[in-house]
C-alpha cells in the first residue's frame, strides 16, 4: 500500500480490535492494526469461545438488547468470515445450559433470567429445568446436579481459529497488520489527527484512531481523553484430553471444543495481572465438571491456565468517542466473541457517524461519572 | 500384515508374565515395561492419530505420548510407563478416546 | 511445618547425589521419580542389570554406586511418582497410581534430567523411527537388542549405542552421520580446555576406533534425511551424502542429535530460563549451587544445562550441599571446603562440554526442517504449517500454539517447541534470544479430572 497514513488505525489485533477492522474495512475504509507481541495478555488467546446470551443485561437493559442482536447477527458473520479466511469457525448455535448443584444458586439465577426476559420479550427464550427433568433428556447428567436453566440462542465457536480467520479475514479485505508494534504514547495533534509513539522507537501518525487494546488499553486511555479504568479479572480454565464422542450438551462452564477437548472454565478472581493457575480453583473445575457429568472422571486434564478478563467498572461494554480529541475512539468489552458479529458490522457506522448508526449512548462512559458528578 | 519385530527377542531366563494383545496371547518377561513387550512382539503400529496415521511407541521415557494403548479398558495409557502384568487386556487405541454416554461424532 | 526437609524430582544422577549427600548431612528427604526404579535414563535399571548385560560398559555400570547410596534411613523413595505441579511453599504436587499427594519441604531439588532433542524429518513418525536413545532403553530395561538397524545423526550418544550394539553382537548397519567438517573446525578452539577431560574424550576416540574395527559401514556429511514405509513394515530410509543420494533399508531407524534439557517443570514453576546458544536449548537460570530465582527451588544436573552424567552427579552434591547450609547443617566454610572435590569434579567433567557442542552441533535441517514434515507430532502440524501461520503474523511460540495447536497435545510440547522455535527465528538470524520460552503450565503431565478433583476442598458451583 502506497498510503503512509492510512485512515483509521486500530491499537489491538485481537479479537475486539480485529472485528472492528473488519467491520471499517467492509465499510470501505484503508485500516491500518498494530498489535502488540507475543508475551502481552492476549484475553483473545484464552478465551471460551461463548456466544452467549444467558444472564447478559439482566439489570442493564440495553447490553441485553446489543447482546441479542449479535446472537441473531452471528449466523451471516460466521459465513462471512469462512469466505474471507477459508477457516470454518464452527459456530454452534444450537443451544446451551447453565448447571446448579446449589438450589440457591439457582432460584437467584432464575430471577435473573426472568429480569432478562422481561427486557427482551419475544426475542429471548428460556427454559428452567429441575434436576430430574435435565437427567431424563441427558441420562449422563450427576446425581448433585438440582437443576438448570437452558436457552436455545445460546452457542460457541472454535475461539483460536475465530482469532485465526479473523486475522486472516482482515488481510483478505485489504487491511494491514504489524505485529510488534506496541502503542507506548498517543498525542492528539493539534488541528486533527494522532501520532502514534511505538515500544520499538518507531513513529506513525493516524487521521482516526481506534483504541481496542484490551487490558494494554489502560494505559493510553487518559491521551485521548476518556476517563474508563479497565480491569483485569481472572479466569481460570481446564482443558482435557480429546474425545471421539460429543457430550450431549453446551454450558458455560463445561464446553467440548469441535477438536474433542473438553473445556472447563468460569471462575472470577481479582488478582491484577497475575494469570497462574492455582492449585485450588484447578481442583474446584474439576469437581464441577464430574458433578454435572461424572463420565468425564476418567478423562485426563492436559493443561490448566489462568487468562485475563477486560473488565470496565460495570463490567459491560464501552463503545465512546473522546469530546476533547475527536476522532479518538474506544471500544472495550468482556464478551468479545459473543459481539464480535456487532463489532465487525454496524459499529463501523457508528464510528462513521452515519444514520443507520446504531445508538450506543447507553454504552458511553459517561455513566461512570454521572454518579460522582451529581 | 504382521510386521517382523524389530528388535531381537529379549533373553529367554527369568520369569515370565502373559498378557493379551487384540486377541494374541503374549508372552513377556516379567519386570518391563508394556510398550517393550509389544516391540518385542511385532514391528507394527499400536495406535493410529485421529487422522489414522500409524504410530508406535517412541521416546521410551514417557515424554513422546506416542505409545499410548487401552490398557485394561482404560484408553490413552503410556505403554512404555507401565510395567506389563499378567492377565492384562491390551488393545490399540485407534483414533481418539470415547466416554460413555457421548453421542459418536 | 514441612513434611520433609528436601524434595528431590527425579533420580538420575544429580538426584541420586543429591539425596544421598543432604541424607548424610542429616536432612529427611523425600526422592520422587516417575519410573519404576532409580537411576535415571542414563543408568536406568542399573541396580537389577548388575553385572548382566556387561555390553552396557562399565560407565553404565558405574551408576550402581549412587544408587547403593539412597540406602539410607533418612531417605524416602516413591517410583512411579510423576510430579505435575509445583507452588510456592515450595509444594510438590504429585501422582501415583491415580492418586495425587501434596508435600510440602523447606527446599525442593529439581533434578529432572534431559530428553533426546527431536529429530525431525519427512517420516520420522513411522513405526520403526526412533530416537537411538529410546533403543538404548530397550537395551537397558529389557535386554532387547535393536535388529537389523541404522543408526543416523550426531553426538557421543550415537557412537557409545553403536560400540554397545556391537559388543553385544548387533552391530548397527550402518552409521549414518551428520556431522560437517566445519563443525570439527568450529570445535577446535575448544579442544585446548577439553584436555582436562582427556579421559572421556580418550573413551569417545575409543568408541569411533571400536566402530571402524566392526566394519560397520559410515557415511559423513550426511543430510535431507526421509523414510518412507515398505511393504513389508521395513523403512526405506535415504539421504544425501557426498552428493549423492543414498537408500538403506532397514527395521529400525535409530535417529539422534543430541540432548536437551527437560524444562517443562522449571518452567511451570516460574523460575527464570536463558537460551543456551551452544547448545541450543533454554535452560533455567541458576547460581553456582544450582539455586534459582524462586525461593526454595534448586536445580541441578542436566535439567540445568546439559553436562552429562558425572557433572550431573558432582552439580546434585553441590546442590545438596548448599541446601545443607542453608537449613543450618553446615556452615558455609564447612560447605566450600566439602565442595572442593565435586567442584573440580563438575570442571573437568564440564570441560569437555563447549568441545562436544560445537563438534555434534544440532543440523539446520533438525532445527528447522522442510515444509512437509510433522513438527507437532500430537497435532499432526507441519513445517510447513507453522511457516504459513507466520505469514499470518505470529511472531512467538504462543501466537503459533493458538493459531495451530502446536504444543496443545498430550505431550504438551515436548516434541516440538524447540523446532516451532527454531523455525520462529530462521529467517531472523539474529537476535535468537528475543523469542521467549514457551509457557508451561500445570498439570505438566496429564492428570484425570477425578484426580485432580479429589484435591478439592470447596465444592464448584456453576459461575
Amino acid at each position: 500500500m502506497l498510503s503512509t497514513q492510512p485512515e483509521i488505525t486500530i491499537i489491538g489485533g485481537g479479537v475486539v480490535g480485529l472485528s472492528v477492522a473488519m467491520g471499517l474495512l467492509s465499510a470501505g475504509h484503508r485500516v491500518h492494526v498494530l498489535d502488540g507481541t507475543d508475551g502481552d495478555a492476549r484475553a483473545s488467546q484464552g478465551n471460551f469461545g461463548l456466544v452467549w446470551g444467558q444472564g447478559k443485561g439482566w439489570n442493564f437493559e440495553p447490553y441485553a438488547r446489543w447482546t441479542s442482536d449479535s446472537l441473531a447477527a452471528w449466523p451471516e458473520f460466521a459465513r462471512t468470515l469462512t469466505d474471507l479466511s477459508g477457516i470454518d469457525v464452527a459456530l454452534d448455535q444450537s443451544g446451551g445450559f447453565e448447571f446448579f448443584t446449589d438450589a440457591d444458586e439457582m432460584d437467584e439465577f432464575a430471577g435473573m433470567l426472568a429480569q432478562q426476559q422481561g427486557h427482551l420479550g419475544n426475542r429471548f427464550s428460556h427454559e428452567i429445568l429441575s434436576g430430574d427433568e435435565m437427567r431424563k433428556h441427558m441420562p449422563g447428567i450427576g446425581p448433585d446436579v438440582v437443576g438448570g436453566s437452558f436457552s436455545q440462542l445460546d452457542g460457541h465457536v472454535n475461539p483460536l481459529r475465530f482469532l485465526r480467520a479473523l486475522r486472516r479475514a482482515v488481510k483478505t479485505l485489504g487491511g494491514r497488520v504489524t505485529m510488534n508494534a506496541t502503542v507506548q504514547a498517543v498525542r492528539p495533534v493539534s488541528g486533527g489527527g494522532f501520532d502514534l509513539k511505538l515500544a520499538t522507537g518507531n513513529k506513525t501518525s493516524a487521521e482516526k484512531v481506534v483504541l481496542c487494546a484490551g487490558l494494554g488499553s489502560a494505559k493510553l486511555t487518559a491521551d485521548l481523553g476518556f476517563t474508563t479504568a479497565i480491569r483485569p479479572q481472572r479466569g481460570e480454565l481446564l482443558i482435557t484430553e480429546k474425545l471421539g464422542v460429543r457430550l450431549p450438551f453446551l454450558s458455560s462452564t463445561i464446553r467440548q471444543v469441535d477438536e474433542g477437548g473438553v473445556q472447563i472454565g468460569g471462575t472470577k478472581a481479582d488478582v491484577g495481572m497475575d494469570d497462574r493457575e492455582t492449585l485450588d480453583v484447578m481442583a474446584s473445575l474439576a469437581s464441577h465438571a464430574v458433578a454435572v457429568y461424572p463420565a468425564l472422571a476418567d478423562v485426563r486434564v492436559v493443561r490448566a491456565w489462568g487468562a485475563l478478563r477486560v473488565m470496565s467498572p460495570d463490567g459491560y461494554p464501552v463503545y465512546a468517542q473522546s469530546h476533547h480529541h475527536p476522532g479518538a475512539y474506544l471500544v472495550t468489552c468482556h464478551s468479545g466473541v459473543t459481539l464480535a458479529a456487532l463489532h465487525a458490522s454496524v459499529l463501523a457506522d457508528w464510528i462513521n457517524g452515519t444514520s443507520t448508526a446504531p445508538n450506543l449512548e447507553a454504552f458511553d462512559e459517561s455513566r461512570f461519572t454521572v454518579s460522582t458528578a451529581a | 500384515m504382521k510386521v517382523v519385530s524389530r528388535f531381537q527377542p529379549p533373553p529367554e531366563s527369568g520369569p515370565k508374565v502373559q498378557f493379551v494383545f487384540e486377541d494374541e496371547q503374549i508372552t513377556a518377561p516379567q519386570g518391563i515395561s508394556l510398550a517393550a513387550a509389544l516391540l518385542a512382539h511385532s514391528g507394527n503400529a499400536t495406535r493410529r492419530t485421529s487422522t489414522g496415521a500409524q504410530r508406535t511407541a517412541y521416546c521410551m521415557m514417557g515424554v513422546c505420548f506416542e505409545c499410548l494403548v487401552d490398557v485394561d479398558g482404560v484408553p490413552n495409557t503410556q505403554s512404555c510407563m507401565t510395567v506389563v502384568r499378567d492377565g492384562m487386556v491390551v488393545k490399540r487405541q485407534i483414533g481418539l478416546r470415547t466416554i460413555q454416554g457421548g453421542d459418536y461424532v | 511445618m514441612s513434611d520433609v526437609d528436601l524434595i528431590i524430582i527425579g533420580a538420575g544422577p544429580a538426584g541420586m547425589s543429591a539425596a544421598a549427600t543432604a541424607a548424610r548431612g542429616g536432612l529427611k528427604v523425600l526422592l520422587l521419580d516417575e519410573q519404576g526404579h532409580p537411576g535415571g535414563q542414563i543408568y536406568r535399571n542399573v541396580a537389577k542389570n548388575g553385572t548382566s548385560r556387561s555390553w552396557l560398559g562399565k560407565e553404565y555400570a558405574s551408576g550402581a554406586r549412587l544408587v547403593e547410596a539412597l540406602d539410607n534411613p533418612h531417605i524416602s523413595t516413591q517410583f512411579g511418582a510423576t510430579v505435575w505441579r509445583l507452588d510456592d511453599g515450595p509444594t510438590v504436587v504429585w501422582s501415583k497410581s491415580g492418586t495425587s499427594q501434596i508435600s510440602t519441604a523447606r527446599h525442593v531439588l529439581i533434578t529432572s534430567g534431559a530428553q533426546e532433542r527431536p529429530v525431525p524429518f519427512p517420516g520420522w513418525t513411522l513405526p520403526g523411527v526412533m530416537p537411538a536413545g529410546a533403543a538404548q532403553i530397550l537395551m537397558k530395561s529389557a535386554g532387547m537388542l535393536p535388529r537389523d538397524a541404522v543408526l543416523a545423526g550426531s553426538g557421543p550418544l550415537l557412537y557409545l549405542v553403536a560400540a554397545q550394539m556391537i559388543d553385544a553382537g548387533c552391530p548397527p548397519k550402518a552409521v549414518v552421520e551428520t556431522q560437517t567438517p566445519r563443525m570439527m573446525l568450529n570445535a577446535l578452539p575448544h579442544l585446548p580446555k577439553a584436555l582436562l577431560g582427556i579421559s572421556t574424550l580418550f573413551k569417545g576416540l575409543g568408541l569411533i576406533r571400536k566402530i571402524k574395527a566392526a566394519g560397520v559401514q559410515r557415511y559423513s556429511n550426511a543430510s535431507d534425511f526421509r523414510a518412507h514405509p515398505n511393504e513389508d513394515g521395513t523403512l526405506a530410509f535415504s539421504f544425501q551424502a557426498k552428493g549423492k543420494e543414498t537408500h538403506l533399508n532397514c527395521a529400525l531407524l535409530l535417529s539422534h542429535q543430541g540432548v536437551i534439557p527437560s524444562t517443562h517443570m522449571t518452567r511451570s514453576a516460574g523460575i527464570a530460563h536463558e537460551w543456551n546458544e551452544a547448545q541450543q536449548a533454554f535452560q533455567p537460570v541458576t547460581d553456582d549451587w544450582g539455586t534459582t530465582d524462586r525461593t526454595g527451588l534448586h536445580v541441578a544436573g542436566d535439567s540445568a544445562g546439559i553436562g552429562g552424567a558425572d557433572a550431573a552427579a558432582a552439580a546434585g552434591e553441590l546442590a545438596a550441599l548448599n541446601i545443607l547450609q542453608l537449613c543450618g547443617c553446615l556452615n558455609s566454610d564447612t560447605r566450600n571446603q566439602r565442595a572442593a572435590k565435586a567442584r573440580a569434579g563438575l570442571l573437568r567433567a564440564r570441560s569437555l562440554r563447549p568441545f562436544l557442542d560445537a563438534a555434534y552441533a544440532p543440523t539446520a535441517e533438525t532445527l528447522a526442517p522442510v515444509d512437509e514434515t510433522i513438527v507437532c507430532r500430537c497435532e499432526e502440524i507441519t513445517a510447513g504449517d507453522v511457516r504459513q501461520s507466520m505469514s499470518e503474523g505470529a511472531t512467538g511460540q504462543r501466537q503459533m500454539k493458538t493459531s495451530l495447536r502446536t504444543g496443545m497435545g498430550p505431550c504438551q510440547g515436548r516434541m516440538c517447541d524447540a523446532t516451532v522455535r527454531a523455525i520462529l527465528c530462521a529467517p531472523r538470524n539474529t537476535a535468537t534470544d528475543s523469542i521467549a520460552p514457551p509457557r508451561a503450565r500445570a498439570p505438566i503431565k496429564p492428570v484425570t479430572l477425578a484426580e485432580l478433583a479429589a484435591l478439592s476442598k470447596i465444592q464448584a458451583g456453576a459461575d
